[in-house]
């Protein structure tokens, strides 16, 4: 039996408000929140509750035969409680019906993975233990930001004890082979991957409107495979359900169409991890240098192509060890929030995708501003003077001090004891 | 096809970007295999570049016949036209200009400049056109900024040939607005009797659309480019301790130095290690120097007067920041010429060539905090600056003359 297999990923960036350099050292508060919340809010009105009640429709309809697995950052879970905590409700009522799966991924929406292993370890645990608080279940499945995948990422994924993760159908990657299959990690057989068929993807993300697509015909292509291609993978951003594809394009009756359609070819919906679990890998992959799911080339120039975008990378990534130092709760969160993805993609000159800036140019100057000013806090706490080694030294002495305060007063209280007697 | 241009500079001898323009878009179009032109000026030096074009100096031109023999004319103005062209053009006067101030040739000295009888030597131009329009050979006229506009309206009202003007500023773009009625009443006419209107920018041809009412299809925007400099590479950037920062032009009302003097004090606030140059002259350089000090940056803020030929360029390689916070450009080919030198520019969003560049910061030119942290990032972020300066030369490298020329010769097929 051939299935398909549903990722919608969800992300919405925390916007920086204009920061000037003369805010620098002045103003320690970065973000756009009117505008954050006007962007979250019209997701959430025009897509994430009738996509959810959509699907809570199809789950019920199809006696439980309709499943899907939803990949949602850290950043916005914690945007949904603030501003939209009926979509976090909806999505407890999903998860309880057994039909979806939440997948775990970089709590920022970060570059972690590709630059700094340790703080990628730190922020998919971070995410795990938000998905596992939340739904009552930790993820087993990995969904990487942007879709970013190498052999040395899929590595780290594995030992994180991730089942399953899946990678976009790059031609350099694939060359012949089709996306409609498991396949496995180069030298660690563990990790399955599936790919993404970035062709339906598209179709159905991009091109909906345009092609005047309808379930039938959808669902007739993928049944005209070859009859040994078992999984068709299918991602893209929850918002195409309403803000890419507006509600008038149809594409919420086309959702609604899909199960009766499928199950008329005999096609079924499977979860990543149910799948990944009972299916053996044709082949392996190997993935020398990271892929991505944009572009033509599939690989990580829209936020790493250009001088600006490696400079504030390079910057950034320096610092994180220095961070990690410190238990200042607001510096943490900014950290956070200064490593989603979005802010390098505004820098791009050539697909700046969503950007509020003018230029690649104003990108760079406002994030920087914010970032000299956060390092500014980070050097109030710890000094760049200092090296990580010694610093990380006296950290450990400043948290041990307690014990140790504690141990010599009772060594104290044990001498004055004995000398009272 | 031959053109009849008229111009009112051309280099060496320029005094502003009319001449850069002209000399640029001249030679651009004479790539064109089958393009001839001939290019007025009021009084050419005879130091000119002439090898892609024939330039004809007004103040040689006869307009009231004299009789002189050919050895006169000869020692006379042999070293910038030949005698037997001056006989020939003497037979083009038809017309009885006596009232008119001219020397022992029939000719009429122009001072080629923008004197305060400007007014006067604009109509003695006219004359000038009529003698041509009747003895040379030619398709098309062309008129460059306003100043030519009655000669070329002239020369058409004769020859009967079209004109196309080219509209390098408005008045508008001069006074802030306050414009001068007896300009607007020559740039009005020269656009009403045009065929055709060009434009350096969008912007001026909205100006040209709006405020001189003429219909859109008749205007058409042709940007101008850069000429590239041969000796690019003697120019070099000497290692200071501080960081650069220039302004190079006319120091007046439509060049906004002003907001360069309040955006370097707002840097100043913050920052070391960066000096400010205010480099060129104009009506508004004593009050700059006033308002410098005011601010009580003057140790930091410096004045270098009027540059020129080499220094111009020089001046732009060693900065590390160009800034342009013009009020109203309808170009504005300094940036590009600072680009082209790998030096980084800010430019005003009111500024033509904002059009075209990708790689330049663009600021409005009131906003003196989103200039004071441009000139911060660059200073102070060193990709920044190397991304600037990479992408901003290739991509000045990239708009060509030529490409305006061509776009120059469809509009020339379309009133033909």
């Amino acid at each position: 039996m051939r299935n398909i297999c549903f990722y919608f990923q969800i992300h919405q960036p925390i916007r920086l408000d204009r920061y000037r350099f003369f805010d620098i050292g002045q103003k320690h508060f970065y973000y756009d929140e009117f505008q954050t919340e006007e962007r979250i809010r019209n997701a959430v009105e025009q897509s994430y509750l009738t996509a959810n009640r959509t699907i809570s429709e199809m789950i019920k309809s199809s006696n439980g035969k309709f499943k899907c697995s939803f990949s949602i950052s850290g950043i916005t879970i914690e945007l949904l409680e603030q501003y939209a905590p009926e979509v976090i409700d909806s999505f407890k009522e999903l998860s309880k019906t057994g039909c979806v799966e939440f997948l775990a991924e970089p709590f920022a929406h970060s570059l972690a993975s590709v630059f700094d292993g340790a703080e990628f370890e730190r922020q998919v645990k971070m995410h795990s233990d938000k998905i596992e608080l939340l739904f009552g279940k930790r993820p087993t499945s990995f969904y990487n930001t942007e879709l970013i995948y190498s052999d040395e990422i899929g590595e780290m994924i594995s030992k994180m004890g991730y089942k399953s993760t899946i990678v976009d159908e790059a031609k350099h990657v694939l060359g012949w082979k089709s996306p409609n299959f498991i396949y496995k990690h180069a030298y660690n057989p563990k990790l399955k991957l599936f790919v993404r068929n970035s062709k339906l993807s598209d179709d159905l993300a991009f091109r909906f409107q345009n092609m005047s697509l309808t379930a039938e015909k959808f669902i007739q292509w993928i049944s005209e495979f070859p009859a040994d291609e078992k999984i068709i993978n299918l991602a893209m951003g929850y918002e195409v359900f309403g803000v890419t594809q507006p509600a008038y394009t149809g594409i919420f009756d086309f959702l609604k169409a899909l199960p009766y359609h499928a199950m008329e070819h005999q096609i079924g919906f499977v979860l990543p991890t149910d799948y990944a679990k009972k299916t053996e890998a044709v082949d392996s992959l190997s993935v020398p240098y990271p892929t991505s799911w944009v572009g033509n080339d599939k690989d990580l120039t829209p936020w790493l192509g250009n001088d600006l975008q490696q400079e504030v990378s390079k910057k950034l990534y320096n610092e994180s060890t220095r961070v990690n130092l410190s238990k200042d709760k607001p510096l943490l969160n900014d950290w956070l929030c200064l490593q989603s993805s979005d802010h390098f993609r505004y820098m791009s000159h050539k697909d700046a995708y969503g950007t509020n800036y003018e230029t690649a140019y104003d990108a760079f100057m406002n994030y920087m501003n914010v970032f000299s000013d956060f390092l500014e806090r980070l050097d109030t706490q710890f000094p760049s003077t200092i090296e990580n080694e010694e610093l990380t030294e006296l950290v450990t002495t400043i948290n041990n001090q307690e014990k140790e305060i504690e141990k010599l007063e009772n060594e104290i209280k044990k001498l004055k004891a004995k000398k009272a007697k | 096809m031959k053109a009849l241009m008229f111009g009112w500079e051309f280099p060496p001898h320029i005094l502003g970007g009319l001449g850069t323009a002209s000399y640029g878009l001249t030679k651009g179009m004479s790539l064109q295999p089958d393009m001839e032109i001939t290019f007025v000026i009021p009084k050419p030096h005879g130091d000119e570049d002439q090898s892609f074009l024939k330039i004809i100096g007004a103040c040689n031109v006869p307009v009231v016949w004299k009789e002189n023999n050919w050895d006169y004319v000869n020692h006379r103005i042999g070293k910038v036209m030949h005698p037997d062209e001056y006989f020939w053009l003497r037979n083009g006067i038809n017309y009885n200009f006596n009232r008119i101030h001219t020397n022992d040739l029939g000719c009429i000295d122009f001072s080629g400049r923008y004197p305060d009888n400007l007014i006067e030597e604009i109509a003695n131009y006219e004359a000038v056109a009529s003698v041509l329009a009747h003895q040379v050979d030619f398709d098309i006229i062309h008129s460059h900024d306003w100043l030519t506009y009655p000669a070329g309206v002239f020369a058409k009202q004769i020859s009967g040939k079209p004109l196309v003007i080219h509209v390098h500023a408005t008045d508008f773009d001069r006074s802030r607005g306050q414009v001068n009625p007896t300009v607007y009443g020559i740039e009005k006419r020269g656009m009403d009797m045009a065929d055709h209107i060009m434009t350096v920018s969008e912007l001026t041809r909205q100006i040209v659309i709006e405020k001189y009412h003429q219909h859109p299809n008749k205007v058409t925007t042709v940007h101008n480019a850069v000429e590239p400099l041969p000796d690019v590479e003697s120019f070099t950037k000497t290692e200071r301790k501080d960081k650069v920062v220039c302004f190079l032009g006319r120091i007046t009302m439509q060049k906004g130095p002003e907001y360069f003097v309040e955006a370097a004090a707002r840097v100043l606030q913050k920052t070391k290690g960066v000096r400010f140059v205010m480099a060129g002259s104009g009506d508004m350089m004593h009050a700059m120097i006033d308002l410098a000090s005011k601010r009580g940056i003057s140790d930091k803020f410096h004045f270098t007067g009027f540059l020129k030929g080499r220094q111009v360029n020089e001046m732009l390689a060693e900065s590390d920041v160009y800034i342009m916070p013009s009020v109203s450009e309808p170009f504005g080919i300094s940036p590009l010429e600072a680009m082209q030198v790998g030096t980084p520019s800010i430019i005003s969003k009111q500024s033509g060539c904002a059009e075209i560049l990708t790689h330049a910061i663009k600021t409005d030119y009131w906003d003196i905090d989103a200039m004071a942290d441009a000139i911060y990032a660059i200073v102070k972020y060193p990709a920044m600056y190397k991304s600037l300066r990479e992408l901003g030369r290739d991509e000045v490298n990239n708009i060509k003359w030529y490409d305006a020329g061509l776009k120059v010769r469809v509009i020339y097929d379309s009133v033909l």
